[in-house]
């Protein structure tokens, strides 16, 4: 059994960060030229960090499955990214923002990891924009803000409903400058295999040319994941189709423990699936709740155009179950609410998945011109995929998997179970508990890859000075490679009859169903059996066409399968374990009489990281969470 | 120098300056050959001679044909790096929406050349002493092409395509000098229309008032 | 619906490639065009043949990874438009659609419909950045930034690298992608400090890449999904002689 030590320094809250910061070892410039770090993943995370640590003078390696470190799927965030700036004089500050991230998180996360978050946050900023990422601005040329997801303050800085794009290509611009300078190597369409431990420490990775099919060796002094979360465990989500568990995966069977891995965010406002073939939802901005009401039919089935039910016949459900937010309960809230409606009967489109965001008042409150302004990308976007046009008629939207809290454990220096072993980003479990926040994705990949990461990284590189660079023909890696080639093999020589593609969709229909929204023990335990008897299933019928060494997508997609039928597992064994609702966790067993998430401190109040035990039921490790700075309270949004 | 020179934006930029010296000539051949319409040879005659023999037009001539042979030898590098740039061919045709005018522009420039070089055989030639002729008397020469049918239907369709090839290239110029942003754009592009209309109708209509008011 | 698909394959860069043609039924007008794919690589696996490689990731038309030309046009008939984004209702029943990888020099296809186009991040790493290190930055508002300019740098900050510009110039010139880049900086205080050194290195590795040059004829403008505009290329020229 591993132990846990989250390493929080002491004192106050608002002064542990300095307090790290004033007492961390340091590496000194001469040394770090003899220090290599793998950096895995190129999103907001990863290029930061990257970058961050060449400008340190570190040799860096940077690896993506992508063939250019601009598609990171960081580019796909729409809203914006948060800071404590207080531009608005609206009284935010960083302690507000901290206390905002608690409490969606629904008490969750460590209060010590949350708060130094918000402390970088306004140094993100100040980063990005000074990197040209072009954010919204006022007429007197300051920036902008928006107020996004809930919270009662503007701090939302944004780009149009681009601000994941602009931000990631800031990030991979103070990249491409480090690339330039000689201090980061960039290798793109690679999929890291395997990590490699030497005397229980990361010192390396094999990886697969996605070209050449070569496999490759590449060894460090650490070894850094930034990989992002794991949503396409549910086939169908709105992530990137290639985006993959595989590298955390590996890591967490080799030692490191993976926390909370039940903890996944539904995204309320996605178009619907249309189609058997469909690979992918499509996300529409959080944004269109500020003016769109969303309604079902009040009648079962009824089949009539939506423009045809009278006033009367329609069910405004959240506002009718939470006067007090209505339209802008925060997304688990809102997601649970229209699979309850779907559920019953009154889901509407061709497969009944579906409710209706309607724009018709706000259209006839503010004019079409406004509307325009305000969402016209938007709306010609869902025009293009639907063929539909929600100026006429309500856009329809249905709740998709979306982000993952939930990933590999981190102490307080970001650093896994496995010592040299970081994660950052989404790949970690860290700062948002079980539910995350609007726009603070952005904020908390940057502030780890910029901000904390080439800080804390030093405390354990500094114990590597002596350490010379590590070669890459030690049995370690000797056995790591051969255990790849192995599964590679065994891959394409079952010449099975299915494609890894329809294990994948079969795999996610059982995730969606039995450990998406909502969760119960039944259904759970049936899902955990299903998952196992899907997972022999590939290992006997599955089929690869082509060979190993050669560009092969059936073999990158089957072992990336392969990987998310043993993860899926895992998430079914922490949502069983945890026999409360909290954030985006429901359990069906605990819930209030008007069907609302409860939470129970006594009991739950802790970080479920689970450590791998081979074949056996893995183990629980559980670091309790402490709040001495917060009082623990119900979320209510009635 | 060779980066300054020979970088894909300076060879634009030197090309555009060659085309735009030639633009600014053009007017001003127009202006002696109106002259033409004159039944009193003498005025033409003058000026040309004129042309022919002030020294500072002899220099601006050097200038000139620098500019044409720049322009031209500037124009074939660029289409043959252009056509190497692209080994593979599509199979299909681009269909993407732009203007014909610009997509054939190089022909249109080919065209051009060709009647450049017949041009010369019929005058400038005469003037170096490389084709017999009366150096002094180009008017006389320009009457006795113009009764040639054939010549003239060559001369207007000649003048069509050099109006094609100055719609585009005037366009072109501004774009590549940089004086084009989106408000100056349709100002440019109706200026060039303008000029790529008047220019080559000048030289047109010279044949056609011989023809029928003479 | 039912199509006649004619793709190009080629197994890798060292071998040549040839047309294949395919006929596929249950096309579903909903579909994307990627998925219209899927359908038929799915046929394929069944049957034990070779699927067809192409980029793809995102699907939300952002990364911009996927792109073919499909039946002369980079991403399709359709403008602003992505592969992924593009609908199979914009197809006919029965149609042939011809599909085929961007074509340039820079490009070099290594599989069926995927090229390489790393020239595109060489172009970038040569000096597409504000060289500032982390922790060196300002408080944001201390640069004041025109808004009109803030809006400017926005609109040709949104490329998405995806090469559409390349693939449909008919010489295969990257102007379009530079100039994005170069006048996104460009429009900002905070890029003109190394703005000519900037410009002048892009334009240096463009060429070095051997991406074709400009005859403005905007096929780029009319086939970027993301409708970036020509006068970019008109700053970027300006940029460049005013680094001299």
């Amino acid at each position: 059994m591993i132990t846990l030590n989250a390493k929080i320094p002491e004192g106050p809250l608002e002064e542990k960060w300095t307090r790290y910061k004033a007492s961390s070892k340091l590496v000194n410039p001469a040394n770090k030229k003899k220090l290599d770090i793998i950096v895995i993943g190129t999103g907001l995370s990863g290029a930061g960090a990257a970058s961050s640590l060449g400008e340190l003078g570190y040799n860096v390696k940077v690896f993506c499955y992508q063939d250019s470190p601009r598609r990171a799927h960081s580019v796909a965030a729409q809203g914006g990214i948060n800071a404590a700036k207080n531009y608005k004089n609206d009284g935010d500050n960083v302690y507000r923002l901290f206390y905002d991230m608690i409490k969606g998180g629904d008490f969750r996360a460590r209060e010590a990891n949350v708060y130094r978050i918000a402390e970088v946050s306004n140094q993100v900023i100040d980063h990005y924009t000074a990197l040209g990422v072009p954010f919204a601005r006022e007429y007197g040329g300051t920036l902008d803000t928006r107020s996004f997801g809930g919270v009662q303050v503007s701090r939302t800085f944004y780009a149009k409903g681009q601000t994941g794009q602009q931000c990631l290509l800031g990030a991979y611009s103070s990249l491409n400058r480090q690339i330039k300078a000689g201090t980061v190597k960039m290798f793109p369409r690679r999929d890291m295999l395997e990590l490699v431990v030497i005397d229980g420490k990361a010192r390396g990775i094999i990886t697969r040319n996605l070209i050449t099919g070569e496999i490759e060796r590449h060894s460090a002094h650490a070894v850094v994941l930034a990989t992002g979360g794991y949503g396409t465990v549910y086939y169908l989500s709105t992530l990137a189709v290639n985006s993959n568990a595989s590298a955390a995966w590996k890591a967490y069977k080799k030692g490191a423990a993976f926390a909370n891995p039940s903890f996944v965010q539904i995204h309320p406002t996605s178009i619907p699936q249309l189609n058997e073939f469909q690979s992918k939802l499509t996300l529409m901005s959080e944004s269109l709740r500020n003016d769109g009401r969303i309604w079902v039919p009040k009648k079962k089935g009824d089949t009539r155009p939506a423009n045809d039910i009278p006033e009367e016949e329609r069910d405004y459900y959240l506002e009718r179950r939470y006067p007090a937010f209505g339209n802008l309960v925060p997304r688990d809230v809102a997601s649970r609410a229209a699979k309850e409606r779907c559920d019953a009967g009154y889901g509407v489109g061709k497969t009944g998945l579906a409710v209706n965001l309607d724009f018709r008042d706000a259209i006839k409150k503010q004019g079409k011109k406004s509307i325009e302004n305000k969402y016209g990308n938007l709306f010609d976007m869902y025009k293009a995929i639907t063929g539909m046009n929600p100026y006429d008629e309500p856009m329809q939207i249905y709740p998709a998997g979306h982000y993952t809290m939930g990933g590999l454990w981190v102490d307080y220096e970001l650093m896994t179970t496995i010592p040299g072993l970081f994660a950052i980003g989404e790949s970690n479990f860290s700062d948002h508990g079980a539910n995350r926040l609007g726009a603070s994705s952005l904020m908390q990949a940057a502030g780890d890859g910029y901000f904390i990461l080439p800080v804390t990284i030093s405390s354990f590189l500094s114990g590597e000075i002596r350490i010379p660079r590590i070669p890459t023909d030690g049995p370690e890696f000797d056995e790591a490679e051969k255990s790849v080639r192995e599964r590679l093999e065994k891959l394409l020589s079952i010449r099975g009859k299915q494609s890894a593609a329809s294990f994948h969709k079969r795999l996610g229909k059982i995730m969606w169903d039995f450990c998406g929204m909502t969760r119960n023990e039944e259904g759970l335990k049936k899902a955990k059996e299903m998952v196992r008897a899907l997972r022999s299933e590939f290992w006997s019928d599955l089929t690869v066409t082509g060979e190993g060494n050669d560009l092969n997508q059936q073999l990158e997609k089957a072992g990336r399968v392969a990987d998310f039928l043993e993860l899926a597992e895992l998430m079914i064994t922490d949502a069983l374990n945890r026999k409360e609702s909290c954030g985006a966790h429901f359990r069906e067993e605990s819930q209030t009489p008007d069907g609302e998430a409860r939470r129970i401190d006594s009991e739950y109040s802790y970080v479920a990281a689970w450590e791998y035990n081979g074949e056996n039921e893995p183990i629980l490790n559980k670091e309790p969470l402490k709040f001495e700075f917060v009082e623990l309270k119900e979320r209510s949004y009635k | 120098m060779n980066k300054i020179l020979f970088s894909a934006v300076s060879k634009k930029f030197v090309m555009a300056l060659a085309g735009l010296f030639l633009l600014v000539f053009l007017p001003v051949h127009l202006g002696i050959n109106l002259m033409l319409i004159k039944s009193d040879p003498e005025p033409f005659n003058t000026a040309a001679h004129f042309m022919a023999t002030f020294p500072l037009v002899k220099v601006v001539e050097i200038v000139l044909f620098l500019a044409i042979l720049v322009h031209i030898i500037y124009g074939i590098i660029l289409q043959i790096q252009n056509w190497r740039s692209r080994p593979v061919r599509y199979a299909v045709r681009n269909k993407s929406e732009t203007s014909a005018f610009s997509r054939f522009v190089i022909w249109t420039g080919g065209a051009v050349l060709i009647f450049l070089v017949i041009h010369f055989f019929n005058f400038y030639f005469i003037k170096l002493g490389i084709v017999e002729g009366d150096p002094e008397n180009f008017y006389s020469v320009a009457y006795q092409l113009f009764a040639i049918r054939g010549y003239v239907i060559l001369y207007w369709v000649c003048f069509l395509i050099l109006g094609f090839h100055l719609y585009h290239s005037l366009q072109s110029a501004f774009q590549t000098l940089g004086w084009s942003n989106e408000f100056w754009k349709p100002v440019i592009r109706v200026i060039s229309l303008i000029y790529a209309i008047l220019i080559p109708a000048g030289f047109a209509a010279i044949p056609l008032i011989i023809q029928f008011f003479k | 619906m039912k199509l006649r698909l004619k793709i190009w394959r080629q197994k890798n860069a060292k071998t040549k490639g040839a047309f294949a043609s395919y006929d596929l039924d249950g096309v579903s007008s909903d579909m994307s065009f990627l998925e219209m794919l899927d359908l038929l690589n799915s046929r394929l696996v069944s049957e034990g043949k070779e699927p067809v490689a192409f980029d793809h990731d995102c699907r939300e038309g952002i990364c911009g990874s996927c792109g073919m030309y499909i039946n002369g046009y980079p991403h399709g008939p359709v403008p602003g438009l992505t592969t992924c984004h593009l609908s199979m209702r914009y197809f006919r029943d029965g149609e042939t659609i011809t599909i085929e990888p961007w074509r340039a020099r820079p490009f070099p296809v290594i599989k069926d419909l995927i090229v390489d186009r790393s020239a595109m991040d060489k172009i970038q790493v040569a000096g597409g950045f504000i060289s500032v290190t982390a922790g060196a930055a300002p408080e944001a508002n201390n640069n004041l930034v025109r808004k009109h300019s803030s809006d400017l740098a926005f609109d040709s900050a949104i490329c998405i690298g995806c090469g559409a510009c390349v693939a449909a110039c008919k010489n295969a010139s990257a102007m379009l992608f530079v100039s994005a880049r170069v006048s996104q900086y460009a429009l900002l205080p905070q890029g003109r400090p190394e703005a000519k050194e900037r410009v002048r290195a892009m334009v240096e590795e463009m060429d070095r890449q051997g991406f074709g040059n400009c005859s403005n004829t905007g096929a780029c403008e009319a086939q970027c999904p993301k409708q970036i505009k020509l006068f970019n290329i008109a700053r970027l020229n300006r940029e460049y002689y005013r680094s001299y």
